[in-house]
């Protein structure tokens, strides 16, 4: 069980972190014709577009009220007001999902109130959906920001159901944010094969999955509408992914009555043994042989990829529920999670099967991975150049991935995204092991670090077991 | 130490641009842009043209003092190239917390920079100044000021917070920390008569390696870079250059000119997009040089190498002008580039359909006049959903812009090619030149445009189909509509399904006159319907069937 600590360093560098205003917009991506706006200097804007553009390689909304020096003494109302009538009016949107940021947390702004103002000043705004989120940069991090997002979306958009009518088919899902539209649509599958009608909030894979729209709209192509969120209190239940996302499954089950059940991950066998059966239970159907014969494939993909990952020293750079994910699923598989560092806190990090988890930065990372030999790195792309340095291989996952394509379509849930990460991982270290490992006659008395006792004897072990 | 007010002040007075020289006072004060516009304005803040300008200086740590967002949203996302040193690609924060907001962040500043010195131990550190930390009044230059003496280290502040004012007031504020603080407080090793400063040169992609061998044939020394590939030690010496070339535009404006009257170090303005425009640099170079002392061969060298090499290019871009006839692009960038990459596409005989002139200035308007002539198609603001309907009905073939505006082009299925920053292909020069246009080719005439723009197929095939479904229900509808095969519809034997029309027909061609002869040729029954029968029989006018077969005849 792992003790979660703080570096004392003053000066972070090469941060793994980002910010919490993006995490809440982002969240307000998943929203169909929405427009996500920043509170602050155009900067907050347009440092988080560029991320997302980059990741995602897609058009997207972000807005900012462009906090100039005057307005930021003076309180930022106006900007506020004109940024919210400037794109109501040009834009067109079905919702303005606003966070706040460093600058106008710091001077105090009181944007509800604002918004108050707003619309008694405005008739025709009275009605229209605006959420505001309150997200400081210089609080906790991106996750953070998507997790206060979607509570506070239940809380404004999602409407108490009159009467007890329940649709018995129709359930919520609650999906954290290291999910990517791709696991979205694979859990949308799963869910409509035992006849569930699923609701996502919020919903990436409707926005953000690349597709190419009939027209040009400036706002986001597609996602959950808020019609839709209005709704979901009529859901039979809901299922939250990821410990971010417990707030708002609790924000839902207070508000609607509609009980929810958390799984913290899905990639693995045991989570997603866990989720199938669930399904089966409430749908009231028999699991369908699609899902056997991928649990057939899940477990013959871990026995050929243990040779490989099993005993590799593993340092892990990630989100809280990410680096949860992806670590315990390693370490099922006979990975040592030997250096793991994070961003924020959260009630995951202690049982990530390691000694420490460090709430640091890619310095810290890379120290970690340096001193205590790993010889396998994930994080995101920021990572590159550390892994060039450790001479390790190196699994992109995560936000951002700028330096490689179809980052919104890794999968990672279900039994087949866990077998496909498998196979990822187990490739890229055989591929490592040809290029950087090949045994030369006197590679024993060079090699810089010699094979670790543990390691050389787990490759035995298994050696002898399978001869 | 002036205040940053005051220097922003100065900027806006900068008399190196006719612009603003051409304002009022008053209008002068409200600075180069025009007030942002909330809810509609896109691009960076001051902050993040400071970074992107002094960025690619690589032995320097850059240091930003401010929340996680600064530098944890934005590092490592420029591709400027380094020749050796790599620190410049390290992120470096403070990443305040909420402590730091109540009690001051200048503490935590100090230790930032106290912790890199022992850890990389760079010749020098620039700290970034945000806007947080400049609402909460910490003072970055005072505390530079102190770390510089007890460290020993040059430690540079840059005093760029984000809500002073756009990216490009970003890049002269950045230049004033380089004035105030850097440029000449050391003397190079030695000096030549050939020694040049390029200002606003950023090394994308390694571009300015493009023309370094035409400048290193001529003997030419770049003796800093303002700041591609460049070291602290040269641009803290390049008070001793002979002669500058500003590259990009007026972003750095502030800097040629007050070098200028500091240290006598003449500059022009020029560009290396474009054969004709990277000769006339080269021109201009030699020239000035010559001018401060160089000796007068220089500029037939240059001549010779200018012959040279614009033979070399126009012999590489030939075989595409037949390619290109006809074909039409739009250009939407910034400042210089939308002059400098206009000349490019016309030299390899591409038709420009439009320009934009956001950034630019009235110089650089002028110069788009006259080479696109009066009725040039200078595009001031044009919005993305008018840029995507421009290119979904064809009036471009291609645009040309910054990566931020590649999808209105993309998701119209149009070739687009980046021109900005983040790009992975070095254009400069006369090498950059031939590549742009290999680029352009590659992009147009890419076999992908022609699948992807085909409407897809089970669309019609759908739509076939339920044509096909229609036509046959309105059939049916208008048999339906007959009534007298209505009528003839009519069950009779409910047992076996014998409707009126077959009764009526057997009776009539073969005369049949009772219940049991129509059973003998039908399938009734004869059961419950033999009423039904006795009366069709009854109704049915006795005929012959010989007169029946006359009658069909």
């Amino acid at each position: 069980m792992a003790i979660v600590t703080t570096p004392k360093k003053a000066c972070a560098v090469n941060p793994l972190k980002m910010s919490q205003p993006i995490g809440g917009a982002f969240a307000f991506m998943g929203l169909r014709g929405a427009m996500p706006l920043l509170h602050g200097s155009q900067g907050c804007t347009s440092f988080g577009l560029t991320l997302f553009v980059r990741h995602f390689k897609e058009a997207v909304p972000l807005q900012t009220t462009a906090m100039s020096e005057v307005a930021t003494v003076l309180g930022g109302y106006e900007n506020v007001e004109q940024a919210i009538f400037n794109i109501y009016n040009r834009a067109k949107p079905e919702i303005i999902g606003i966070c706040s940021t460093g600058v106008t947390e710091t001077n105090g702004d009181d944007v509800d109130g604002y918004i108050k103002l707003i619309r008694e000043q405005h008739p025709q705004l009275a009605k229209f959906p605006l959420v505001f989120v309150s997200t400081p940069d210089f609080k906790d991090a991106f996750q953070d920001g998507w997790e206060k997002t979607v509570a506070c979306m239940v809380d404004v958009l999602v409407e108490a159901p009159v009467g007890a009518e329940r649709d018995p088919a129709r359930v919520n899902v609650l999906p954290g944010c290291h999910l990517t539209p791709g696991d979205l649509y694979e859990l949308r599958t799963i869910l409509e094969d035992f006849g569930l009608k699923p609701s996502f909030l919020p919903d990436l894979a409707g926005s953000l999955d690349g597709h190419i729209p009939d027209e040009f709209t400036p706002t986001t192509i597609g996602g959950i509408g808020v019609d839709e969120v209005a709704g979901m209190g009529r859901s039979s239940w809901t299922i939250a992914i990821g410990a971010q996302m417990r707030r708002a499954a609790e924000a839902m089950q207070a508000k609607t009555g509609v009980p929810f059940r958390l799984f913290e991950r899905l990639c693995g066998l045991i989570p997603n043994d866990e989720f199938i059966a669930f399904l089966s239970d409430i749908s009231g159907r028999p699991v369908p042989a699609k899902y056997r014969r991928q649990r057939g494939q899940l477990a013959d993909a871990m026995l050929d990829a243990h040779f490989h990952v099993g005993g590799r020293k593993l340092a892990i750079g990630a989100e809280p529920d990410l680096l949860f994910d992806l670590s315990s699923m390693l370490h099922e598989m006979g990975a040592q999670v030997t250096a793991a560092v994070t961003t924020t806190q959260s009630p995951v990090l202690e049982r990530i099967g390691t000694n420490e988890v460090l709430i640091g930065d890619l310095e810290d990372l890379e120290e970690l991975a340096w001193t205590r030999n790993c010889d396998l790195l994930i994080t995101h792309s920021h990572g590159r150049q550390a892994a060039a340095r450790l001479k390790i291989p190196f699994y992109r996952a995560g936000f951002p991935m700028f330096d490689r394509i179809g980052a919104g379509h890794q999968l990672s849930v279900g039994y087949r995204g866990t077998r496909d990460v498998i196979f990822n991982i187990a490739n890229l270290v055989i591929a490592d092991r040809e290029e950087n490992h090949q045994p030369t006659p006197d590679s024993w008395r060079t090699s810089r670090q010699p094979l670790k006792p543990s390691r050389r004897s787990f490759i035995a072990s298994t050696e002898e077991s399978i001869a | 130490m002036s205040s940053l007010s005051a220097t922003i002040q100065e900027i806006f007075n900068e008399p190196g641009c006719a612009k603003n020289a051409n304002k009022s006072d008053a209008e002068r004060k409200k600075g180069c842009t025009k007030q942002l516009q909330p809810g509609g304005a896109a691009g960076g803040c001051a902050f993040d043209g400071a970074k992107i300008a002094l960025q690619p200086f690589t032995d320097v740590a850059h240091l930003v003092h401010g929340p996680i967002a600064c530098e944890g949203n934005s590092w490592d996302n420029r591709g400027a190239a380094s020749s050796g040193a790599s620190i410049w690609r390290t992120g470096f924060t403070t990443d305040m917390n909420e402590t730091d907001i109540v009690f001051g962040g200048e503490k935590r500043l100090y230790k930032a920079i106290k912790e890199i010195i022992n850890k990389y131990n760079p010749p020098a550190i620039f700290v970034y100044q945000t806007c947080v930390p400049a609402m909460i009044g910490d003072d970055i230059n005072a505390v530079c000021k102190a770390a510089s003496q007890k460290l020993g280290k040059p430690v540079i502040p840059v005093n760029s917070p984000g809500f002073v004012g756009p990216k490009n007031l970003g890049n002269k504020l950045a230049g004033e920390a380089l004035l105030e603080h850097v440029i000449g407080t050391q003397e190079p090793d030695y000096t030549t008569p050939y020694d040049i400063n390029l200002i606003g040169e950023y090394n994308l992609s390694g571009e300015l390696w493009q023309v370094k061998p035409l400048l290193d044939e001529l003997g030419i020394r770049i003796l800093s870079c303002i700041s591609g590939d460049g070291k602290y030690r040269e641009v803290a010496s390049s008070h001793r250059a002979r002669a500058a070339m500003m590259v990009c535009s007026k972003a750095m404006i502030n800097v040629a000119r007050k070098m200028e009257e500091r240290y006598g170090i003449r500059f022009f303005e020029g560009s290396f997009y474009g054969i004709q425009d990277s000769s006339d640099s080269l021109r201009q170079i030699a020239r000035l040089l010559v001018e401060r002392g160089a000796p007068s061969e220089l500029i037939e060298h240059t001549e010779v190498v200018i012959a040279r090499e614009e033979a070399r290019a126009w012999a590489a871009i030939e075989p595409y002008k037949p390619r290109f006839a006809g074909k039409r692009a739009l250009l939407i960038t910034g400042g210089v580039k939308s002059w400098s990459v206009v000349a490019a596409l016309q030299e390899a005989g591409l038709e420009l359909v439009g320009t934009s002139v956001k950034k630019s200035t009235k110089e650089d308007k002028e110069r788009i006049k006259q080479l696109m002539g009066q009725d040039a198609h200078m595009i001031e603001n044009m919005t993305p959903r008018e840029i995507y309907t421009m290119l979904k009905n064809a009036k471009a073939d291609i645009m040309l812009s910054g990566g931020k505006s590649q999808f209105v082009a993309l998701k119209a299925t149009m070739p687009w090619l980046d021109i900005n920053q983040e790009r992975c292909h070095a254009y400069m020069g006369y090498v950059g030149m031939v590549k742009l246009v290999e680029e352009i080719d590659r992009a147009l005439f890419n076999p992908m445009w022609e699948q992807l723009r085909r409407p897809v197929p089970w669309d019609e095939v759908a739509k076939n189909r339920q044509k096909a479904i229609a036509q046959m229900d309105a059939q049916a509808a208008a048999v339906a509509a007959d009534p007298e095969t209505t009528r003839r519809a009519k069950k009779v034997c409910f047992c076996k399904e014998v409707d009126l029309g077959t009764i009526e027909d057997a009776i009539r061609s073969h005369g049949l006159t009772s219940v049991e002869a129509v059973r003998q040729h039908t399938n009734a029954f004869g059961g419950c319907c033999k009423r039904r029968i006795e009366d069709i029989l009854a109704k049915m006018p006795a005929s012959s069937p010989l007169a029946m077969l006359q009658a069909a005849e």
